[in-house]
């Protein structure tokens, strides 16, 4: 609160508050496939943002009209005040990381990286002072002279964010940067990157597929499917307030149940009916239920799972339930979980060690699981994802 | 929701993308280039083609005569050369067929002409199409002309134009011609077998034994390349001609005819096949072998199993391809062809000796139909042996096998043996002073100041040749490339662009040059002047061997990111800085390639250039063919034998060069 408010007092009244990089209904068209569909959001200055979603829904499109690289069919685009719509690439603001670095091979890492501050006028030294200046802030400080297949790909990858920021663009576009890395430098330059970019404070848009890089990086997360926006929002707000069915399945785990609606509060599953979160499908309505795998609490000897202290106790929502299987997954355990009144149904429950050591769970047992109502939500449709 | 369709969409209009200054002069290279390859090869082709549709007669009722009395006054009837003819009867039907050269002595209408008598003559076309010459004065159109009877008898009659398939029928009932189709088709598929076999076995034993000297071998069966296709036709004669070395080898069988055609086939194809086989037996699996070996399969089993399956696509692209370098090849069969008759031989023989320009275009049109079939089945086949080549696989590593080793070795020993022998009796015949009857050596056969066919200028013209179409083949291929693959939009004119750089490899050099003729020494045309230039000479070999120098660029492109343009962009540099300081040098071995395929090409080559020069562009590889037809044997081995040590320094040459240039400005590829 305290930030907006110092935003306001800076830029004055909110109706003049623009936003920096504006895009209006945005469609683009392959022929007769739609890759994007009616694409509005709003991006402020020194956010970041991620777009995520599966391969094919559009996120790489999006991006690629907001550099000019593939501009779109309909729609306008604006960047800082400026329509940008139609420009191409050369006479737009942003600087661009790719998958696959894009290094000029035959070109040292300095020279790499001064590629775009030559001819502007700036000196040689202070070009040399720059790109020194460049590699100590992204770590790699006495790399200048080597070639580009002398680095590792994590290295590789800063390089070319290096050279992406050199002439201090005003927008950063980092298109699926860490796919192409293995998993430990992925998580290390995931850090980096935002520390960066927090550092330099220059709104960034990142495409992903990858939840979690998008979850741990972005301060607001733009959920694609089929070429529309599914959610726009806070990691938090996304994970914990789906807005759809393909928004709670993509992003984490999720029970999916098959219910059928019985008031705003409550649905039936199987034959029992289960108070839930607020929803709108009408009485009588076949839905989706869906429960994340840490929401399920088990009960045994009082004892709550640490992730659930803050829910109430709500007896019509516990059920008796069997332990089918159980999995070892490092941090917690995961559980089958069988019922008489969910019928056929599976759950899958997440069982804190903790929780599983106290209660001394496994296989077979019969532990009493309670569903918190608040985190019972309700869908209307099934879920579509994009083929892969 | 996957059902979308434009009128679902708001109304309003397209975003129209803004070009950037980039983008403008990408697509001005686009057009030049395009503009190029119709100019150089569209055009052309399509003067040919209509050429082979164009028939001429001469029309006699489009022109009138009038003839007075011997006091020349005009008082007689008006009267069409038609109504004379029908009175006197001096043409035939088939005297009034006509090719575009003949023309009609009007004399021959007036028996009693005699060009001492005092009588006028007046002449006059019906129409602007009657066309009639009057020494070298052309006359057409309605206005009475008047001559005495001694200007009278200079004065013919031009056939009129016309478009048909008479030329076709007229070449479908002449038999000797006729006789060629099936000659060509028989001699490139005997030829073509014989190659495929002799060069999988020698391309097996390179990749699968582990014999010695496996450089050595490659390196000689490249040879052929560096020479003209006509020099083993050379080496032929000496060896089983009439007074050869080994005539009695030959049992009686003449060499001049299919049998020397299809050895000296089969030794300039040899090297195309074997890289092609070589490359094919590169990306078989090793991990099918060792899974051929763990199910106990034999290693004959293994062979039609595995072996000849994984390179089938390597042996039939082999296969056409050869089949095409045979069928349109004209040194060879017009050096040892004799009596023997081939399509290219044809069209050479219609144009030069006949002067029949229709009929060549005739035949050329009868030997493109199955240059373009196996150019298309070569082409369909390669796509495919691409995807092979993606797969994942581990690379064959052959194991010793002392017996079969050994086999190979001997194998190949004797495939080296017939390529260096060909070449050694070429260079033996050039330094012999008079075969058979003096075999003392001396340099004399090099004097070719002293012999027709254009002497050491000739020699001079071809290198200046081959460096000028390496220059300048080099630099439009490339730039062709990287627009074709590296632009944005403008799909059009980079599908036509594609289309026309893939279409030179299935016209074969003979028809090249017959449709320049055509096209270039059409006087309304303004690129009349490059005709009989150097200029039209190397338009000629560059387009001629522009598909496989454009492949090769390609191929280099598509290894460079394609990101490297949009980082560029996002940078605000200008794309030809990127072009300049990173596709250069990052493709410069590819560039190299190219320029060297172009040089060894460019003097090498008969059949793109032999209707082409002119007296002051005489050309070593033509100068060989004409000093042969001349008699002149030894010095045409001599002069064969130039071109292949031009051709060798030259490859010296580029090797050391890209070694160099690869170690300054390729560092970046260690490690």
């Amino acid at each position: 609160m305290a930030f907006e408010e110092a935003e306001l007092a800076v830029s004055g009244s909110p109706a003049e508050r623009q936003a920096f990089l504006k895009i209006d209904g945005l469609w683009k068209a392959f022929g007769n496939f739609f890759a994007l569909k009616d694409i509005s959001l709003e991006i402020e200055k020194g956010e970041f943002v991620c777009f995520l979603g599966p391969s094919g829904c559009g996120k790489t499109t999006l991006l690629r009209a907001i550099a000019g690289l593939d501009i779109q069919t309909r729609g306008s685009i604006d960047q800082d005040g400026k329509d940008i719509s139609d420009l191409p690439p050369s006479q737009r603001d942003f600087g661009i990381v790719f998958q696959s670095y894009a290094l000029f091979p035959n070109l040292t890492i300095e020279k790499n990286i001064a590629f775009g501050l030559e001819n502007t006028g700036v000196s040689k030294q202070k070009i040399a002072e720059r790109v020194n200046e460049l590699l100590e802030l992204v770590g790699l400080p006495d790399q200048g002279k080597k070639y580009p297949a002398q680095l590792s790909g994590g290295q590789q990858q800063r390089i070319a964010l290096a050279r992406a920021i050199a002439f201090e663009p005003g927008l950063l576009l980092l298109d699926e940067p860490l796919s192409a890395l293995d998993a430990k430098v992925r998580v290390s330059l995931r850090h980096e990157i935002k520390e960066l970019q927090r550092k330099l404070g220059v709104t960034t848009i990142m495409v992903t597929h990858d939840q979690e890089e998008g979850l741990s990086m972005g301060d607001r997360i733009v959920v694609m499917n089929h070429g529309v926006v599914e959610q726009i929002g806070t990691p938090t707000e996304i994970y914990r307030h789906p807005e759809s069915l393909f928004v709670a399945d993509f992003i984490g785990e999720m029970n999916q149940i098959n219910a059928v609606a019985k008031s705003a509060h409550s649905v039936v599953i199987g034959n029992t009916t289960f108070k839930c979160a607020q929803h709108d499908q009408p009485s009588g309505q076949t839905v989706v239920a869906a429960i994340r795998p840490e929401d399920i609490v088990p009960h045994g000897e009082g004892a709550r799972s640490p992730g659930a202290k803050d829910i109430k106790h709500t007896p019509g929502n516990t059920i008796s339930a069997d332990i089918l299987d159980m999995e070892f997954l490092g941090s917690f355990w995961r559980a089958g979980l069988g019922s008489k009144k969910l019928g056929e149904l599976r759950l899958i429950g997440n069982f804190s060690i903790n929780a599983v050591r106290r209660m001394d769970l496994g296989v077979g047992k019969n532990i009493e699981i309670e569903i918190p109502p608040e985190r019972l939500r309700v869908f209307g449709d099934s879920v579509q994802v994009a083929q892969e | 929701m996957t059902d979308l369709t434009y009128s679902d969409i708001p109304a309003g209009k397209n975003i129209k993308p803004k070009l950037a200054f980039d983008d403008w002069i990408m697509r001005a290279f686009i057009a030049m280039i395009s503009l190029y390859l119709i100019i150089a090869l569209a055009l052309p082709l399509y003067s040919m083609l209509s050429k082979s549709v164009a028939t001429y007669h001469f029309d006699l009722t489009q022109f009138e005569f009038q003839v007075s009395d011997e006091e020349g006054n005009f008082s007689g009837d008006i009267k069409t050369a038609a109504a004379l003819n029908d009175e006197v009867n001096a043409y035939g039907p088939e005297d009034l067929a006509a090719g575009s050269n003949d023309r009609l002595k009007v004399t021959a209408f007036f028996p009693d002409f005699s060009f001492r008598s005092p009588v006028l003559y007046k002449i006059r076309g019906v129409t602007s199409d009657a066309v009639y010459i009057y020494g070298s004065e052309r006359h057409t159109g309605p206005e009475w002309n008047e001559y005495d009877s001694n200007q009278f008898r200079k004065i013919v009659l031009r056939p009129i134009a016309s478009f048909g398939l008479s030329n076709f029928s007229r070449y479908f009932s002449t038999p000797s011609l006729v006789r060629s189709i099936t000659n060509s088709l028989v001699i490139s598929a005997i030829s073509t077998i014989i190659t495929v076999s002799l060069a999988f076995w020698f391309a097996y034993s390179l990749a699968r034994s582990c014999m010695r000297f496996k450089g050595f071998f490659r390196l000689i069966a490249m040879a052929p390349i560096l020479v003209p296709s006509l020099l083993p036709g050379i080496a032929l004669v000496y060896l089983f001609g009439n007074q050869g070395m080994l005539k009695s080898f030959m049992m009686g069988e003449s060499i001049y005819g299919p049998i020397g055609i299809i050895i000296g086939s089969v030794f300039f194809t040899f090297p195309h096949a074997m890289l092609i086989i070589t490359t094919a037996l590169a990306i078989s699996d090793a991990r099918l072998y060792e899974a051929a070996v763990t199910l106990r399969s034999s290693p004959w089993r293994t062979f039609w199993t595995v072996t000849i399956p994984g390179a089938r696509y390597g042996l039939i692209s082999a296969a056409f391809v050869v089949f095409n370098l045979v069928i349109t090849d004209f040194g060879l069969p017009k050096v040892i062809g004799g009596q023997f008759n081939m399509l290219a031989v044809d069209i050479y023989k219609q144009v030069i000796g006949q002067q029949n320009f229709e009929m060549g275009a005739v035949v050329s049109v009868v030997l493109l139909i199955p240059a373009l079939i196996a150019f298309t089945i070569d082409r369909l086949i390669q796509r495919k042996q691409v995807a092979l080549l993606s797969a994942r696989s581990v690379v064959f590593v052959p194991k010793e096998n002392p017996k079969f080793d050994w086999a190979c070795f001997v194998y190949c020993s004797l495939i080296t043996i017939f390529i260096a022998g060909i070449l050694g009796v070429c260079q033996y015949a050039a330094l012999i002073k008079f075969w058979p009857y003096d075999l003392s050596l001396s340099l004399k056969n090099y004097a070719f100041d002293l012999m027709d066919g254009g002497g050491w200028a000739a020699y001079r013209n071809s290198i200046k040749l081959a460096l000028l179409t390496a220059f300048f083949g080099t630099i439009v291929v490339f730039i062709g490339a990287y627009m074709v693959e590296k632009t944005h939009g403008f799909r059009t004119g980079r599908n036509l662009f594609q289309f026309l750089a893939m279409l030179p490899m299935a016209i074969p050099g003979m028809v090249l040059g017959l449709a320049y003729i055509f096209f270039f020494n059409n006087p309304s045309n303004p690129l009349h002047i490059i005709y009989a230039t150097m200029a039209i000479l190397v338009l000629s070999t560059v387009t001629h061997f522009y598909t496989v120098s454009h492949l090769t660029a390609v191929t280099a492109l598509k290894q460079m990111d394609n990101e490297f343009e949009s980082v560029s962009a996002s940078l605000k540099q200008p794309f030809y800085k990127l072009f300049a300081r990173v596709t250069v040098p990052v493709c410069l071995p590819a560039i190299l390639d190219i320029s060297i395929y172009l040089f060894v090409n460019a003097m090498t080559t008969v059949s793109a250039v032999v209707f082409l020069y002119s007296t002051g562009t005489a050309l070593a590889s033509i100068a060989v063919l004409n000093m042969d037809d001349a008699g002149d044997i030894a010095p045409a081995a001599a002069m064969g034998m130039m071109i292949f040590y031009t051709n060798v320094a030259a490859r010296t040459v580029h090797a050391a060069l890209s070694r160099m240039l690869v170690k300054r400005t390729q560092a970046w590829r260690s490690r």
